[in-house]
């Protein structure tokens, strides 16, 4: 055996690349455990077309998974990949235009046939024309070595060939020295009952990490220590699955049952998946008949007393507008998480996009307002999810969730939460008439839109509650009765009751400035998901000498207190957006402010090295 | 406290012991509809009936749609929501479905139920949620002044079809018995006994009950079910079902609803024929509730039956919901929110 040279490094961006059936997901997803197990900092990039099986061996059809890891905290899943593993042609084809020069790509020689060279439209083959001499080419026959090493389990050979991911999985852990234990004990939980498949996958795996070992052409592992992370028990976990904890969470810090209503859509559905798993915590879940539908039940089980969650996406979010304006009439408390795709209509259903935020804002008839609070990072979807609760149950209000595609299916370690620590959030169910005696022989009344004087909020009596038999609707009621009232007077003072109650939320903290010089002229503001990029791109900044200051919102509305302040501190103010400028133009109008944008809606997240060069341009003219 | 009160479909709701008069159901809110609407009879009807029942007036709740009849849920003095248009199912299902301790009906008319909200509905029935609905057609658009329904005639004239409607109307009992229902049942806004019968038994079913009522509209589309009410001659054109009996009508009984031996569907004969058929609303085939609201003439409505089509018997939605979750519970312990949040995979830092 050779002895191999072991090379220490800071950090590396891996990209798997295949056929959407060559379980690219997987792949990833087991690397990515493998190195959240070893302690590295890391954070993942899924991308994959929108079609279940698109034709094989087509460029549409490619499937990928980025995994960004290292031994310091990191924000992004990576620019550039470092090493791209390519189960076949298109899969070259279509990630080599994103590798840096000297990247490493290792290839699955045996799907380049000249049948699937020539579907992609290479009039070569790249590995034998030099167009690839830029890189580290590995060329191995994956397919080839996989097929021999299951020989005796006497597999077909479409089923052998499906194992060359775990081929792949194992060379890449014996390239960074990761432990494939755990992927064994995962493949042998997966296909329990199909023993042959399970044998097959561990055996290939295996046998790739054995490859690695023993032949020539691979001379040098390298080594990524684990990351100084702040002390705590970490689990690497994807924004939906934070999410549905979140959500879960809310309903036992609040007392209420959490009832889902949802219909299936991109890329929200694995929250429904993953609530309907969990009914021992009193979770219902309802797959309604459509998005109307999934709101209206939703509302249904607030209005007796849940905590009513419906989640979807954009389109979806345009279906349930006017319930959602029904339940800002109503003022009952109602999650609804909106994972943002790539629009208009159908648009890119797997990409990420934030450009639903002035629809959850301004997209219903009437004065309609909604607190909204956006996720910054995938595990920051379980403390968003909270907050989200939290303002809908203490004002009776609708709530929308703002998360994404990217933030979805990204993940990145997440430090376990103390359970105790968690906010509690106060039903404060009404359970006693409001109105006292009128002395004139008339009985105490309840009054269902007679406000608390703090928080404008209305009481919440729930169904069952005996004396308290009241009647709410759409239709605009009596301030405190809550009878309907056509009074022009009484319409203006309830629209701007409502907008009241939401513009004082309390307990949003103040706009935090990252601005380590303090002399900084330039802010940089985000929202959403864009603040792993940016702050990767403000520290790419900082590094080259400049002074930038940072700052990113949670809530979108109400803002913080101190936004206005925030933002008039700074010579300039950049916003970058995965849309065309929708918070820039709510900042210029709210605060008049002229905010800079900078904005793609490619339906991947921004790059910090692109966003380092917009950054440094602005510092530049200043 | 909940007693078995015998009605399957209120089981699970609390009774009391204080007697409740129709007082006790009639809200403080002045009633809007227009003078003579057939709604008025109906909302008698209901706050007389409902005492009887001896529930908890607090666990009762009443969501509606929109149009006329769904400002019911205003001039009743239980829990309410008056929503959206065509929505009411869909909030009564997930109220029904986190509450079994509640009563849970809904109030909706032709166009709410049939056109905006036609999905909904026929969710509602095939999901089993265990809700009364309420189905005022009146065969007519009344809160927007007078347009053609979903169950208007073809050929109806009104403001929005000045030629007359192009469009065939639905059945709504055909529909509800092709949508799985498993109650389902008419009746007319005049007849108050037998209103009240049939609103029992819906309120008695555990499950899904639709009821449509034939409800008079005297604005828009005065006397559209005449020909039902006409002392003279109603009782020609009436098919009044009742289970266990031969399928007869006619003043004196002579007209019978029998079975064509070559063709096997349904029709009007003899009322002494042999072949008269026996009306099963129990039975578990829906062919002959399905044949039986066929009779109707879809134009004049002659040959309408009335009364329970179906009702059989199977798991609610929500009992099906409460069922799962409590299973849960039995088998993998309440909830352990930090195990879950753990998982399987976690490392430890410091
Ligand atoms: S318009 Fe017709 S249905 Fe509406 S309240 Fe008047 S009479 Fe009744």
């Amino acid at each position: 055996m050779t002895v191999k040279q072991v090379r220490e490094i800071d950090r590396v961006v891996i990209r798997f690349a295949g056929d959407s059936g060559d379980g690219m997901q997987l792949t990833g997803d087991r690397f990515t455990a493998e190195t959240a197990s070893y302690g590295n900092d890391l954070s993942t990039l899924p991308n994959f077309p929108a079609e279940i099986r698109a034709p094989a061996g087509t460029l549409p059809g490619v499937s990928s998974f980025q995994l960004h890891f290292a031994n310091y905290d990191i924000l992004t899943p990576g620019d550039a990949p470092d090493v791209l593993v390519a189960m076949n042609p298109a899969a070259l084809k279509a990630n080599v235009p994103d590798l840096p020069k000297g990247a490493t790509i290792i290839v699955d020689t045996a799907e380049f046939t000249p049948r699937a060279l020539k579907k992609v439209g290479y009039d070569a083959n790249p590995l034998e024309d030099n167009s690839l001499s830029a890189y580290k080419v590995h060329a191995v026959d994956l397919s080839g070595i996989t097929m021999e090493a299951l020989a005796p389990f006497g597999l077909t050979r479409k089923e052998s060939s499906r194992s060359k991911n775990m081929f792949a999985l194992g060379l890449i852990s014996w390239m960074y020295g990761r432990s494939i234990d755990g992927t064994v004990k995962f493949l042998g939980e997966k296909f329990a009952s199909k023993e042959a498949i399970r044998d097959a996958n561990i055996t290939a795996l295996r046998a790739g990490w054995n490859y690695g070992e023993t032949t020539e052409d691979f001379a040098v592992t390298y080594e990524v220590k684990p990351a100084a992370l702040p002390a705590g028990t970490y689990r690497n976990i994807t924004g939906n699955l934070a999410l549905s904890y979140g959500l879960i969470a809310a309903s036992q810090r609040s007392g209420l049952p959490l009832f889902l209503g949802s219909y299936p859509i991109t890329p929200a559905s694995d929250i429904l998946h993953e609530l309907s798993k969990h009914k021992r915590f009193g979770v219902r879940t309802f797959q309604a008949e459509d998005e109307v539908a999934a709101i209206g039940a939703a509302l249904g089980a607030s209005f007796g007393g849940a905590l009513g969650v419906t989640t979807t996406s954009g389109p979806g979010v345009a279906l349930k507008a006017e319930t959602l304006g029904l339940a800002v009439s109503l003022e009952l408390p109602l999650v609804l998480v909106d994972v943002q795709r790539g629009g208009p209509s159908t648009g890119l259903p797997t990409k990420t996009d934030q450009a639903d935020l002035l629809q959850v804002l301004y997209g219903r008839n009437g004065e309609s307002p909604v607190p909204v609070v956006a996720a910054a990072s995938p595990s920051d979807c379980f403390d968003a999810a909270i907050e989200a609760a939290r303002i809908a149950v203490t004002y009776r209000t609708p709530v929308v969730l703002l998360s994404d595609g990217y933030l979805a299916n990204g993940s990145e370690p997440w430090r376990l939460p103390d359970v105790d620590a968690l906010p509690v959030i106060e039903p404060a169910f009404a359970t006693e008439p409001n109105r006292d005696a009128d002395g004139n022989g008339a009985a105490p009344q309840f009054w269902p839109y007679q406000r608390d004087p703090d928080t404008l909020a209305r009481p919440w009596a729930v169904p069952g509650t005996p004396g308290l038999e009241h009647r709410i609707g759409g239709i605009e009621k009596l301030d405190g009765p809550g009878t309907i009232s056509y009074d022009p007077n009484n319409h203006d003072r309830m629209v701007r009751l409502r907008q009241a109650k939401v513009d004082g939320v309390d307990g949003i903290p103040d706009l935090a400035v990252d601005d380590p010089t303090g002399d900084a002229r330039l802010l940089v503001l985000g929202w959403g998901s864009t603040f792993g990029p940016i702050g990767a791109a403000v520290r790419r900044a900082r590094r080259a000498g400049l002074s930038v200051a940072q700052a990113h919102l949670r809530h979108l509305n109400p803002m913080p207190g101190n936004t206005g302040d925030v933002l008039r501190a700074y010579d300039r103010v950049l916003v970058p957006e995965m849309n065309l400028g929708q918070l820039r133009m709510l900042l210029r109008a709210q605060y008049l402010v002229d905010v800079v944008g900078y904005n793609k809606v490619r339906g991947l997240p921004f790059k910090a090295e692109e966003l380092a060069d917009v950054i440094m341009e602005e510092v530049g003219t200043l | 406290m909940t007693a078995d009160i015998g009605m399957p479909g209120l089981a699970g709701v609390p009774t009391t012991s204080t007697t409740q008069t129709k007082k006790d159901f009639t809200s403080d809110q002045e009633v809007r509809w227009c003078p003579g609407c057939g709604d008025y009879a109906v909302l008698a009807t209901v706050q007389g009936f409902l005492p009887d029942l001896g529930l908890a007036r607090e666990n009762i709740v009443f969501v509606s749609g929109i149009g006329c009849s769904s400002r019911f849920p205003y001039y009743m003095n239980t829990y309410g929501m008056h929503s959206i248009h065509g929505r009411a199912p869909t909030i009564a299902t997930g109220l029904a479905a986190s509450r079994p301790d509640l009563s849970v009906w809904v109030i909706t008319g032709d166009g709410d139920a049939l056109s905006i909200g036609g999905n909904h509905l026929i969710h509602a029935l095939r999901r089993n949620v265990n809700l009364t609905i309420l189905l005022f057609n009146n065969r007519i658009y009344g809160l927007t002044k007078g347009q053609y329904s979903p169950t208007s005639e073809q050929g109806k004239i009104t403001k929005s079809t000045p030629m007359g409607s192009l469009e065939s109307p639905f059945n709504p009992v055909s529909l509800a018995l092709g949508a799985e229902a498993t109650f389902v049942a008419r009746t007319i806004d005049s007849d108050r006994a037998h209103l009240t019968s049939v609103l029992s038994a819906a309120a008695a079913h555990r499950g899904t009950s639709l009821v449509e009522i034939y409800q008079n509209c005297n604005i828009f589309n005065d006397g559209a079910f005449e020909i039902l009410k006409d002392r003279e001659n109603r009782d020609e054109v009436l098919i009044r079902l009742e289970h266990g009996e031969p399928v007869r009508f006619g003043t004196d009984g002579q007209y019978g609803v029998r079975r064509n031996p070559t063709t096997g569907s349904l029709e009007v004969g003899a009322g002494d024929d042999p072949n008269v058929v026996v009306h099963d609303a129990t039975a578990d085939d829906p062919t002959q509730a399905f044949a039986l609201s066929r009779l109707a003439d879809p134009g004049s409505l002659a040959r309408s039956p009335i009364g329970i089509f179906r009702q059989v018997d199977r798991p609610t939605y929500g009992d099906l919901m409460t069922e799962q979750v409590d299973r849960a519970v039995e088998t993998k312990g309440p909830g352990d929110l930090t195990a879950l949040l753990h998982g399987a995979d976690t490392w430890t830092v410091g």
